[in-house]
């Protein structure tokens, strides 16, 4: 009954999507106001009932209703009920309607808070919100229902893959597609804009905080994601260059050079048709990655279930969404006026070169994702694109874009002070240079790459610590002086500021774990020990464990550091009873200075057993790196002067949202 | 400049056409790098009880067209292609042959045992590198040679629609080769 | 029969269906085997799903790095121990593709892009305030100008 009900919510939803995407589209292009303030009903009615389906099915999910399908196929009595609910959106219809949903809360909040934007702009990109969920519902209604009932109803269900049944990943899906859906406004917002044919400060004004609360959401998704993979995986690898993990970086690169555009937008009035393309390639790329996952057309471990049928709805749904955009772009952008001008040095030129840096960074993750698929059709040869190249190429690219972003930050808007920043940096740039060589002699010589990635991930940290000194004053005048000016920067600054911190401590992090882990594996007895880095582990004892619905084995392990202090670990293999399959859950110890990551194997027979260890140097700066940046996009999301009426971040799914007030557009 | 413009969308048209014919093609099959290449260099001890083994010169056989099965009783669609493998036994100018790879010889044995032995000679691939020189990557995999060359790969299972659609016209055509 | 793709995959594909073993085989000299790895990953696992052979725990992946590192061992280059994999496998089992006219846009793209655009950005940027100086007005633009000036007197 209640699946019924859902279904029928569904088609509600449907229904008002469709008023909401003919109504307003049609009003604004006849000036009829009462056609156009129907958007807002419409959005309102629209999300109503695409919460009432998700809610509906995930009372199914809570109750464990075998009836419904995707119940039986995914989730099982026994599981708990966390990953009950996280199980809704565990599978391919129900992220669909999460998918969904979030479209519609979107445009519910569009309706909202953007009560004093221009009344066609706002009918504009309601309507276009619609139309996106009106191929979502389709494609849901016609090939992929949620609510789709068994004749035969199972006692049991089939229960979720166990590697699923994790925290990190029950929020990581809604987190991307939050951040997908975040980048769908900025997308509206670019089409309103090429049927308008205007783009003035006020766009920019709006699109900003869409963008950055969809780059947030994005980047949070993503380091769930690869957090996940690290410590559940057993050989801590958080990042393959598997080609779904590419579909969710790809639109990260892009909406960063969209958020980074959409400043020269606002402040300088320029770069306009570059940024209304970029918002339009921002979410192109996030129905790309939707059809790379859901089609089967490359392989990957994360695909859903492969049905050329649904590839083929989603194909032609890529079709009219992405080729009436670019369709739209190349009839409409002539109309978009370009304006402020700029010297050749400047932070405008600093941004526009970050676009290009990462622009072409996506462009080669596209490319390389691509090239499998495309060798086997055109020239018929099977052909692997794997982490050794991206890892190379992308890493020789992030070289010029890193130093950039040391760089542009110091600059003015309009024309840098070239001779006062070079003066300024010279400090960094030596410290740096010295980071570099003194990486190349600690590390024995071991590569002559990994330190010069060192050095310009200590540049941009000096570089970013340097101009923040510098606007504070810092050393100039009394601490307490430099103290209050810190306090009073703008929030968006501290974001920049923070944002770049992150991703330079981020980058670090990524440098060290990639270029110095060490892995040592042994077979041993009770007893054993074995040595890695300058920890010695022994295995004292290995015994069976239980959980709600697994057993396992539990090896129990005693690690002795260099300086004598020690810790016990707990390394398991778990086999969980619906499925299968066996789970790593890897005892890791974290630090600063590395995470010693420690995996229990199979058994050899007669009480020995194989254990893997794992050093990964300086691992944890990743995560912290990837938290100062989504700190930063917060605290410029909560900046005063982007609330012209747009709500703060919804920080996390389910969470509190406060109300933004409107101020004066000015 | 107008042709800039247009510049994504015709990026787009050629992904999306990229994906149009994607859509029908398998990303999972990988093509033999073998075909046409003369058989590897092996020689294979038998299974007890069941033969003299297989080497590479069993396979230069100047009458028939030879097909090369690698098989594991621990592997379940290698018994769903069973009665295909009989089939192809018993045609006329065909000699079938069979690697058993990475298994036990008692338990390939009681394999055969139950279900036939459909193979003319058999060499036991205990360790799996004969396999990986023939580039197989699981079982079952089937290969058609002629003159010792390889010809064709099958990776997977025959089923009987592919066994009129693939296995026997690759037969046929190989045999009408010989013949003119 | 669809709805048992999903699980069917993931049991076929999973990343943990294999136990997870310790190679016996390693390498007693630590340069030799650090080699061995290096060389390792740059191998697909080819019954996994875009995992290198020193990643995966599936039995095929396993017999590969035994070859690698019997052929170190026995003093092989780097060279010779990938075509080896590639004369049986094809240029698939390779994660970095070789440089070659079917790769030629994967390796060289990059560089054309950043050096197409490269310069639209230094056109865009070194040649601004000459593209967007405003057109001189006309004489009726002039005109009315003046007429404007001389009102707000």
């Amino acid at each position: 009954m209640i699946a019924e009900l859902g279904h029928y919510m569904l088609v509600l939803a449907l229904g008002l999507a469709l008023v909401q995407a003919v109504l307003p589209l049609v009003g604004a292009a006849r000036s009829d106001q009462r056609m156009m303030m129907m958007g807002q009903p419409a959005a309102y009615g629209q999300f109503l009932f695409s919460l009432l389906a998700f809610l509906a099915l995930t009372y199914s999910y809570v109750v464990s209703d075998f009836s419904v399908r995707v119940v039986a196929s995914n989730s099982h009595s026994l599981k708990p009920m966390l990953y009950k609910i996280s199980g809704v959106w565990g599978n391919h219809e129900g992220s669909l309607l999460l998918w969904v949903m979030f479209l519609a809360l979107f445009g519910a909040m569009v309706a909202r808070f953007g009560r004093n934007l221009p009344t066609t702009l706002r009918a504009r990109v309601l309507g276009v919100q619609a139309l996106i969920g009106i191929g979502f519902y389709l494609f849901m209604l016609l090939t992929s229902n949620p609510f789709e009932r068994l004749a035969d109803v199972p006692f049991e269900g089939n229960g979720l893959n166990p590697l699923l049944q994790d925290p990190g990943l029950a929020f990581h899906p809604p987190f991307l597609y939050l951040g997908y859906v975040g980048l769908s406004v900025a997308f509206s917002f670019a089409i309103a804009a090429l049927i308008e044919g205007r783009v003035d400060p006020a766009w920019a004004r709006w699109v900003r905080p869409w963008t950055l609360l969809a780059w947030v959401c994005l980047t949070i998704g993503i380091v769930l994601g690869s957090w996940w993979a690290y410590y559940e995986l057993g050989w801590g690898g958080w990042w393959g260059w598997d080609p779904v993990e590419n579909a969710s970086f790809m639109p990260w690169l892009v909406a960063t050079a969209l958020l980074h555009s959409a400043i020269v937008v606002e402040k300088r009035d320029t770069l306009k048709s570059w940024t209304v393309l970029l918002a339009i390639i921002a979410f192109s790329f996030c129905l790309l990655g939707t059809f790379i996952v859901r089609s089967g057309i490359i392989t990957s471990v994360h695909a859903f279930a492969t049905d050329p049928e649904r590839g083929l709805f989603i194909l032609i749904f890529l079709a009219l969404v992405i080729g009436g955009s670019f369709l739209l772009f190349a009839l409409r952008a002539d109309r978009l006026q370009a304006g402020g001008l700029f010297a050749p040095i400047s932070r405008e030129s600093g941004l526009v070169i970050n676009n290009l840096f990462l622009s072409v960074a996506a462009a080669v993750v596209l490319y390389g994702t691509l090239h499998p698929l495309l060798s086997d059709e055109v020239f018929g040869i099977k052909s692997s694109v794997g982490a050794p190249f991206f890892n190379l190429v992308f890493g020789l690219l992030m070289i010029p874009l890193v130093m950039t972003m040391g760089l542009g930050v110091h600059f003015k808007w309009k024309r840098a002070d070239i001779k006062g920043v070079s003066q300024r940096l010279m400090a960094v740039v030596g410290l740096s240079l010295l980071a570099a060589v003194m990486t190349l002699y600690v590390s024995h010589g071991g590569g002559v790459m990994p330190a010069v990635w060192m050095g310009i991930g200590l540049w941009l940290l000096f570089s970013t610590l340097q101009e923040l000194g510098q606007r504070i004053k810092l050393f100039r005048g009394p601490l307490a002086d430099s103290l209050r000016r810190l306090k009073r920067q703008p929030r968006s600054s501290w974001g920049m500021s923070l944002g770049h911190l992150g991703f330079a401590i981020g980058l670090i992090g990524i440098v060290a774990t990639s270029s110095w882990s060490e892995e040592e594996q042994k077979v041993m007895q009770i007893g054993d020990s074995m040595t890695i880095d300058s920890y010695q582990l022994t295995l004292n004892d290995v015994v069976p464990a239980a959980g709600p619905n697994y057993s396992a084995v539990r090896g129990i392990v005693t690690v002795t550091g260099a300086s004598g202090e020690s810790y016990m670990a707990y390394p398991e293999t778990r086999s969980y009873i619906s499925s299968p399959m066996t789970t790593t859950e890897g005892a890791v110890r974290t630090s600063l200075s590395g995470d010693l990551f420690i995996v229990i194997g199979e058994s050899e027979g007669a009480g020995r057993w194989g254990m893997r260890v794992y050093h990964k140097p300086m691992q944890v700066w990743l995560w912290i790196g990837s938290t100062i940046m989504v700190l930063g996009g917060l605290i410029s999301l909560s900046d005063r002067r982007y609330r012209i009426g747009s709500p703060e971040g919804r920080k996390q799914a389910g969470g509190k949202r406060k109300s933004g007030k409107p101020l004066h557009a000015h | 400049m107008p042709i800039k413009r247009f510049l994504p969308l015709f990026i787009f048209a050629g992904i999306f056409v990229a994906f149009m014919i994607g859509l029908n093609l398998n990303p999972r099959e990988v093509p033999s790098a073998l075909i046409d290449r003369p058989a590897p260099e092996f020689s294979l001890p038998p299974l007890e009880g069941a033969g003299i083994g297989l080497s590479r010169a069993d396979l230069a056989d100047g009458d028939n067209i030879v097909v090369v099965n690698f098989f594991a009783s621990w592997c379940g669609p290698c018994r769903v292609e069973h009665p295909a493998l009989e089939q192809l036994g018993q045609l006329d100018g065909v000699r079938l042959h069979g690697i058993a790879y990475k298994d036990r010889p008692s338990h390939s044995l009681s394999f055969l045992k139950s279900l036939g032995n459909p193979y003319d000679k058999i060499g036991t691939d205990l360790k799996g590198r004969t396999a990986i020189d023939w580039g197989v990557t699981g079982t079952p995999e089937t290969f058609i040679l002629k003159d010792g060359v390889i010809r064709y790969q099958h990776i997977g299972p025959i089923h009987p629609t592919e066994m009129d659609a693939r296995i026997l016209p690759v037969i046929r055509q190989l045999q009408q080769e010989r013949a003119s | 029969m669809r709805i048992l793709v999903l699980p069917l995959f993931l049991i076929m594909f999973s990343l943990n269906a294999w136990a997870i073993g310790v190679d016996k085989d390693r390498l007693a000299d630590p340069a030799e085997e650090a080699r061995a790895q290096q060389i390792m990953k740059k191998l697909r696992c080819l019954v996994c799903q875009n995992q290198s052979i020193i990643d995966s725990d599936a039995g095929l992946a396993g017999d590969l790095r035994g070859i690698v590192r019997e052929q170190v061992r026995a003093g092989k280059s780097e060279r010779e121990i990938l075509a080896f994999m590639t004369d049986r496998y094809g240029d698939w089992v390779l994660l970095k593709p070789p440089v070659k006219p079917t790769t030629a846009i994967l390796w060289f793209g990059p560089l054309i892009l950043l050096g197409i655009g490269g310069f639209l950005v230094f056109r865009f940027v070194a040649r601004r305030p000459q593209r967007l100086a405003p057109e001189p007005l006309t004489q009726e633009e002039q005109d009315r100008l003046k007429r404007i000036m001389g009102e707000k007197k």
